[in-house]
């Protein structure tokens, strides 16, 4: 599964460890992640992450 | 205040703002007042680190003009791009027209959306360097310590860490260094600092200090953009940020609530009552008397809080309410919480400030208690125990 980057403040999400402190469960993929998930950094939405190469 | 002399070479040329009570709004009360530093290194090539508030521009530039004419300057550098430390560009555009302009990849496009110059800033990423001559600056990359733009600049030949926003305190002085003033008050601003604007971005703050750490940079001074400089033992603030940011506490609660007849401040009282008879270190506020400031401080160390609030149109109290919105913003973690407080006839607070509790840093331990209208001699007893059941949850 590969892993997306903030553009903004670089924070990288890792499918393998997901985002359990805003409910996104270990192992969910990039795509799976809610809509109105926002980068647990900065703040700002999935629009602004790339994937990372 | 005139330019000051750090090192050969190295002048502070920035302002001391004496008498800014409310800051970026009305978001921390700064009672001590501040400074905005900024830095002017003097060698084959002329540099100056960061800016001030617009406000203050006149002084800056007399302040430059005491060491070197500004339209010496070679170059500027951008740290990052909020307005007290970038306000002066438009100004120093005018006065130092040869200057090039150094700083992040956000942060030109910080500036370029705030002040529409133009600005032909050239772009610096982590590990770059720029020659001054004898001396030499070095960048690195610091996003969210914080905002997406921070950059710390190193003067690596005589050590000096200008980290901008890290590390700074509002602390207005005539003084520049830590072994000039009462270390005290200096070492509370700087903890309310961390408290007020840092804490959410503890993560990134750890893993920021362990990759300068790893870096071995001798650390001479560390000269932030806000207040004083430290240089008595630089490490000692570094150190206090890493147990910051770990969310290090103590057996310690602060009791926050808002009152409209005093019968939940009778319930703080007891409680207070309760858990210092268990041995817990308490601070208890009126939030609607004492700035969110001072309060956010005190919680940084506190395993405990307390919210309380009479209820009001079904609701907590507003000022309660505000409190809690800006401290959910803030991230604290590892927290234990309750919540207490009266109401007349449906009551609603309590309910509502446990609904709000939903940061997963912050955990409510215990049922909150609800009393009608004036608390009881029996009811204050409650409170106590209330206090003491708590106290036994913050080992």
């Amino acid at each position: 599964m590969d892993k997306y980057k903030c553009t903004v403040c670089g924070y990288v999400y890792n499918p393998a460890v997901g985002d359990p402190d805003n409910n996104v469960a270990s192992g969910t993929s990039w795509e799976k992640v809610p809509e109105d998930w926002s980068c647990p950094n900065c703040g700002v939405g999935k629009d602004m992450f790339v994937k990372e190469q | 205040m005139s330019a000051v002399k750090l090192l050969p070479g190295v002048y502070w040329v920035g302002v001391v703002d004496w008498n800014v009570r409310a800051f970026h709004g009305h978001t921390y009360i700064t009672r001590r007042g501040s400074t905005y530093n900024s830095y002017l290194i003097v060698d084959e090539k002329i540099a100056l680190v960061d800016t001030v508030y617009a406000p203050f521009s006149d002084q800056l530039l007399r302040n430059i003009s005491e060491v070197v004419p500004p339209e010496k300057i070679d170059y500027i550098i951008s740290n990052h791009g909020e307005t007290d430390h970038s306000g002066s560009l438009p100004a120093l555009k005018k006065a130092c027209p040869n200057a090039k302009h150094f700083g992040s990849a956000k942060v030109k496009e910080t500036l370029e959306k705030m002040y529409y110059l133009g600005l032909d800033l050239q772009v610096v990423k982590s590990g770059d360097k720029l020659s001054l001559g004898k001396k030499t600056l070095s960048f690195i990359e610091a996003p969210m310590l914080h905002w997406p733009d921070s950059m710390f600049t190193y003067l690596i030949e005589d050590g000096v860490l200008m980290p901008n926003d890290a590390f700074g305190q509002h602390f207005a002085s005539s003084a520049r260094f830590d072994d000039e003033v009462d270390g005290s008050p200096l070492f509370e601003e700087a903890e309310a600092y961390y408290a007020n604007i840092l804490w959410p971005f503890s993560p990134m703050v750890l893993k920021k200090i362990d990759e300068i750490v790893k870096m071995k940079l001798p650390l001479k001074m560390i000269a932030p953009s806000h207040g004083i400089i430290w240089r008595k033992d630089p490490m000692k603030i570094v150190n206090s940020y890493v147990e910051w940011a770990k969310q290090t506490t103590r057996r310690k609660a602060v009791i926050a609530y808002e009152t409209m007849w005093k019968s939940t401040e009778k319930m703080a009282y007891s409680i207070v009552d309760g858990l210092v008879s268990e041995g817990v270190e308490v601070k208890m506020y009126d939030v609607a008397e004492t700035d969110n400031t001072e309060i956010i401080r005190e919680m940084l160390y506190a395993r405990g809080y307390l919210f309380g609030s009479s209820t009001h149109d079904n609701n907590m109290l507003p000022n309660l309410a505000m409190f809690l919105e800006f401290l959910k913003g803030l991230k604290p973690s590892g927290r234990k919480a309750a919540a207490f407080g009266s109401f007349g006839w449906a009551g609603g607070a309590v309910k509502e400030m446990e609904n709000f509790i939903t940061s997963p840093g912050i955990e409510i331990v215990q049922p909150g208690i609800s009393l009608k209208f004036a608390p009881s001699p029996e009811e204050l007893k409650q409170c106590f125990e209330f206090g003491k059941e708590f106290a036994k949850k913050l080992f």
